[in-house]
């Protein structure tokens, strides 16, 4: 017993609990000219500090105003989100602040064209007057280095590979050691081996750091590879339909995706996912028709 | 003139060192300095045909073969006129092009970024936008001292609405994931606007730097044609052309259109430059 402790905190150095994310009763309602559309109705969720939490559902569901309003880019309609006991946006301030604690890594990738993959890491460090220029440059080529990026730390992004950009990207989300890491969708578009290489990448990182992740995805056996949880929404208005506990134990490798249990926690998340993913097509050729 | 001739120079030139396989590959190059050669040839023999048919050929008849123009060329080359003429016009486009960008990169900037000045500024600047500039001329020739002056605020208006509009819309597009990640990392107001909006807006700075050079250079040269020689804002490539057509040398006339094309290619050439020079990230493309 004391051994696996010890074991897991050696796997795990910066294993702080933090980052716990409450979602309370959440709801969204956009309101472009007097149309009412609810985005995300009475969603609440519960998410650990240190826990990946993958978050699945159909096309234009909700789930990225959801990220949005926990990272601060859209205010929320009612209810609470709190990070680590902490208010982030409720009734009486419906926008939570942007900060660095939260830090969102965007699909296709929004890497600073005109930065080197060493500046566009440098980046957040700097802007906060956190490290001096030097401090951050060194931290940042030495976290470059970590991920197998070091040649390629004085390239612009457009130089790189996608599967590179996409590394540097969440490096530079982690060098300001936020609470939660926010993805959204960011492996979409990549081929399958490119993902599954990625998929290593933040597992590796994930072990090191054990980051809160809040991972939007479309991709069930990537969810399923990377969470320790998996929360199904529903379609349009978004709410939690179903959670899928993955009890498979870290570190966690590619042989996995062969294994029994693996396929037995995609056929689960599958079923449910396709039901609504069903409803959200009938409902959009309704709104077609 | 002398553009073809250094075109087809440097592209034979490049080509002898070239195996076959770039050859070509440079198909493109041969293309352009054939049909820059045929055009050369073709235009010689259209105005020399004049002599030989005993009648002038139409159009083409009535302008100077490109050897007689070379040969006027080479007349007016050791002459100061002709280069103070360069200097002249010269030295009215960048004063022109170098205040419409130091007003309008900031003014562009700031309509991008506030709401409120854009609310403000934008409409009247809408209006005044489709003015041609040289529509000024006149309102500018009595509200300004000299015609030097004069000359400079209409090709500062000619340069400055498209670089405002080219910066605005630049601004404006920019990638809302880049602005949402610098906030996300704690960017403050100042950051977002040094570090984000002003590198993302470089392409579009450029893209209206090159388009302002252009019409600048029209300008410059209509107003100098309007402002006739003097000493004051006189001179200047316009009157060169202007000078050569009352003089009735229709080689000089020939001459000075060359050199203006020469002196437009070497300023959009300049900003190419300086393109590639601030925003390295792009020299991949």
């Amino acid at each position: 017993m004391a051994a696996s402790v010890a074991v897991n905190q050696s796997t795990a150095p910066g294993a702080a609990a933090k980052g716990a994310v409450s979602i309370r009763n959440v709801t969204k309602v956009y309101d472009p000219e007097g149309v009412n559309v609810m985005a995300v109705d009475d969603c609440s969720m519960e998410i650990a500090a240190g826990e990946v939490c993958m978050v699945v559902g159909p096309s234009g569901c909700g789930k990225t105003t959801l990220l949005n309003a926990i990272a601060g880019f859209h205010s929320i309609t009612a209810g609470e989100i709190h990070l680590d006991g902490e208010l982030l946006c409720g009734p009486d301030k419906p926008l939570a602040e942007q900060g660095a604690d939260r830090v969102v890594v965007f699909q296709n990738g929004a890497l600073f064209p005109w930065k080197t993959l060493r500046d566009n890491v440098a980046y957040g460090p700097l802007v906060r007057g956190q490290l001096s220029k030097r401090d951050a440059l060194d931290k940042a080529a030495q976290m470059l280095a970590d991920v197998g990026l070091a040649e390629f730390a004085e390239k612009y992004p457009g130089e790189v590979s996608s599967g590179m950009a996409r590394r540097a990207e969440i490096v530079r989300a982690l060098i300001n050691d936020p609470k939660v890491l926010l993805l959204d969708e960011p492996y979409r578009a990549m081929d399958e081996l490119t993902k599954s290489i990625m998929h290593e990448a933040l597992l590796e990182m994930y072990d090191r750091t054990r980051v809160t992740m809040f991972f939007i995805t479309h991709d069930l056996e990537e969810a399923i590879f990377l969470g320790d949880r998996v929360v199904v929404m529903t379609t349009r208005p978004c709410r939690t339909k179903k959670i899928v506990d993955v009890n498979i134990p870290r570190p966690r490798d590619y042989h996995l995706l062969s294994s029994e249990a693996f396929r037995l926690l995609v056929e689960e998340a599958s079923e449910a996912v396709h039901e609504e993913a069903l409803k959200a097509f009938t409902a959009g050729e309704r709104e077609l028709a | 003139m002398a553009v073809a001739a250094s075109g087809t120079g440097a592209s034979g030139g490049g080509l002898r060192r070239l195996r076959w396989s770039a050859l070509k590959r440079n198909a493109k190059l041969w293309r352009g300095a054939a049909a820059i050669a045929l055009t050369l040839v073709l235009w010689e023999c259209g105005s020399r045909a004049s002599q030989q048919l005993g009648m002038q050929l139409p159009f083409i008849g009535l302008i100077p073969p490109p050897t007689a123009v070379l040969a006027a060329w080479a007349e007016v080359i050791p002459q100061f006129g002709y280069w103070e003429s360069w200097y002249l016009s010269f030295k009215r486009v960048l004063a022109g092009f170098l205040s419409a960008m130091v007003v309008g990169i900031p003014f562009g900037l700031l309509l991008a970024v506030s709401r409120y000045c854009r609310e403000i500024f934008f409409p009247p600047f809408e209006v005044l936008r489709p003015i041609p500039p040289l529509a000024w001329v006149p309102a500018s020739l009595i509200f300004w001292p000299t015609n030097e002056l004069s000359i400079a605020f209409v090709t500062f208006l000619g340069a400055f609405f498209t670089i405002v509009i080219n910066v605005l819309g630049g601004a404006r597009s920019i990638d809302i994931r880049l602005l949402r990640a610098a906030q996300s990392m704690g960017a403050t107001k100042w950051d977002m606007f040094w570090r984000i909006v002003l590198p993302a807006s470089l392409p579009s700075i450029f893209t209206g730097a090159a388009v302002g050079m252009g019409i600048t250079w029209e300008v410059v040269l209509a107003a100098e044609m309007i402002s006739g020689g003097g000493t004051q804002g006189g001179g200047g490539l316009g009157f060169f052309i202007w000078n050569s057509y009352m003089g009735g040398s229709l080689e000089q006339i020939v001459v000075g259109m060359f050199s203006i094309g020469i002196a437009g290619y070497l300023s959009s050439s300049a900003i190419r430059y300086l393109g590639d020079r601030c925003m390295p990230w792009r020299r991949l493309f």
